[in-house]
């Protein structure tokens, strides 16, 4: 800049050209996917740490939904040191953020779950890992869409009430720890649909017997109806869940081993 | 001076843009052909064979095999295709085989690409199994707008027309032919098997399928296991499934059970395993399974159709503790 001298025409092309230098220092790496929201997503949602694409994101879907009410979706990235919290989202989705998960001590950095999708989108998972930088991995999923605007199927009738955060589990002994698989019945209405106002838990935190704290589950509105979740943990013996919704219901479970 | 170059660029641009503009719909006139070839496969017998593939803009929803069968009476048409186009090319093609009139429509299943041809044949009796006839008074739009969204222009003007009559169980002779119906449960719930005994030829629908990924939306593994004994236990000497081609053999409906019973028992050891869903979608797929037409995309959507039943199985319910 010091070597233009007055306001000409080649100095404010250099200028311009130092202001794009800024602004591509601060911009996120080119999405593989060539996803259109990505660049918005990044500044969204994962603004204040660095972003790479890293292939030890690696994220479990199908090609196609089948059941856009039920995609089932699995983000492992466990390979990466440090994992201190997994944020799943679909870039063209009407909610795009999906869930949140933060393994602590005692928890690998795995997640199962199903969501809702609206439309083909990109599917991303960023894991912000203890080096203080995003590591992100995506998958294309085409859809035939509608899976956000529909109403819950628990909506349509009444039997759901009396189960509302009924726990059903699975705890299995793998050789480096154990899978614990859970359902939570709960109607996780988006708010979209016409005259059903959002409904969802907002979190779930995973114990181990004597209380202490081995991850949180984050669901957003997106997670599908009676949501099933798949996790892998470093511990052995029986396990507490505890959750609330977004209407305060609290609920708790104690999941012992197969 | 530059402002009159790129006028003359424009100018040529819109020139094109009306050209293309000019020629696709003649081209797209052209291509809504399905291009239905009899194939005579016994005497009186003729089959209209579908790709071996999915749905798609350029097959324009033509994957299934519809049948036709020339009595003294007239022509029994064994599915009427994915659309009314295609129900309309049938019948001009069945015109050409026969004088006679078509006197009877058999709809194997409820499945979209079987019986969205009936529009061409509403003059004719239309018939269904009883539960096939009570499905479709639930999903057939929605199956209509599916096809649409798959294979587009081909579905113009297409309407769902429910078949007007109740398929029976049993032998009867229609036109010098002795033909037997059976009604099953398995691979849908129901399922309708025309086997014409006067030329040992088995019309098996969704059955079996040949060389092609079985499909599972609303499938129920052992009832379909069960359907498959009894198939191969008929006298027959050809075998028109609704997909894939036409066998002299029953080689197909062993395979198509040795599908089934893998999937039954991959889903089955998967979820006792502790298996996720997202996992199950990329299990191994055996060489003599993942060989067939459209696969793995088959398997994928059998995941999504029926893995969730084998989950519920291994999730009991846990000691609820009220929160806290």
């Amino acid at each position: 800049m010091y070597l233009c001298s007055g306001i000409t025409l080649p100095c404010l092309l250099a200028g311009l050209l130092c202001m794009q230098c800024a602004l591509a220092a601060a911009e996120p790496p080119p999405d593989p996917l060539a996803s259109v929201q990505w660049p918005h997503m990044a500044k969204v949602l994962l603004s204040g740490h660095p972003i790479v694409f890293d292939e030890r994101v690696r994220i479990l879907a199908p090609k196609a939904a089948e059941n856009v009410r039920q995609v089932p979706v699995m983000v492992d990235a466990d390979a990466i040191d440090g994992v201190r919290r997994i944020l799943v989202f679909a870039d063209l989705n009407p909610l795009p953020k999906i869930i949140e998960f933060e393994p602590h001590d005692g928890a690998r950095a795995v997640l199962g779950f199903r969501f809702k999708v609206q439309q083909s989108t990109p599917i991303h998972a960023a894991v912000l890992a203890s080096d203080g930088v995003w590591h992100v991995g995506g998958v294309w999923l085409e859809a035939a869409g509608g899976g956000c605007t529909l109403p819950s199927l628990a909506s349509g009738e009444e039997a759901w009430v009396a189960h509302l955060g009924e726990i059903s589990a699975g705890l299995w002994s793998r050789p480096d720890g154990e899978r614990l698989r859970f359902r939570v019945i709960h109607p996780m209405d988006t708010g979209l649909a016409p005259g059903i106002p959002v409904f969802h838990i907002t979190q779930i935190h995973v114990l181990d017997e004597a209380g202490r704290e081995l991850g949180v589950i984050r669901p957003y509105e997106p997670v599908a109806e009676n949501p099933l979740f798949s996790l892998d943990l470093a511990v052995t013996g029986a396990l507490r869940l505890q959750g609330r919704d977004n209407n305060g219901n609290r609920f708790a479970a104690r999941v012992a081993p197969r | 001076m530059r402002c009159g170059v790129l006028r003359t660029i424009m100018h040529g641009f819109y020139l094109v843009v009306l050209s293309l503009a000019w020629l696709a719909p003649a081209s797209a006139a052209v291509s809504l052909d399905y291009q239905l070839k009899a194939r005579r496969i016994a005497p009186d017998v003729y089959v209209f064979v579908g790709a071996n593939e999915d749905f798609s803009l350029d097959n324009g929803g033509n994957i299934l095999n519809t049948g036709v069968i020339l009595t003294d009476d007239g022509a029994i048409v064994i599915n009427t295709g994915p659309s009314r186009l295609y129900g309309e090319q049938l019948r001009r093609a069945i015109a050409g085989l026969t004088d006679k009139p078509v006197i009877r429509v058999y709809i194997s299943k409820l499945h979209p690409d079987h019986f969205l041809g009936n529009q061409a044949f509403r003059d004719v009796p239309i018939y269904a199994s009883p539960r096939t006839i009570e499905l479709l008074h639930d999903q057939a739009e929605d199956f209509t707008d599916n096809m649409y969204r798959l294979v587009g222009t081909w579905m113009r003007g297409t309407e769902p027309v429910i078949p007007t009559h109740q398929a029976v169980a049993g032998t009867e002779t229609i036109g010098g032919h002795e033909i037997e119906l059976l009604i099953l449960a398995g691979h849908t719930p129901g399922d309708l098997v025309l086997l014409d005994h006067s030329r040992g030829v088995l019309f098996s629908g969704g059955v079996v399928f040949n060389q092609r990924g079985p499909t599972t939306p609303h499938a129920d593994l052992h009832g379909w296991l069960d359907e498959l004994q009894r198939l191969s236990r008929l006298d027959f000497d050809l075998l028109v499934p609704s997909h894939g081609p036409v066998a002299h053999d029953k080689k197909p409906i062993a395979e198509t059970a040795a599908y089934i019973g893998w999937l039954d028992q991959t889903f089955e050891r998967a979820a006792r395993d502790g298996v996720s869903m997202a996992e199950a979608l990329y299990l191994d797929i055996p060489g003599r399974f993942s060989r067939m037409a459209v696969m793995p995309d088959e398997y994928q959507r059998s995941v999504s159709h029926l893995y969730g039943a084998y989950e519920d199985r291994n999730l009991p319910l846990a000691k609820q503790i009220g929160g806290e």
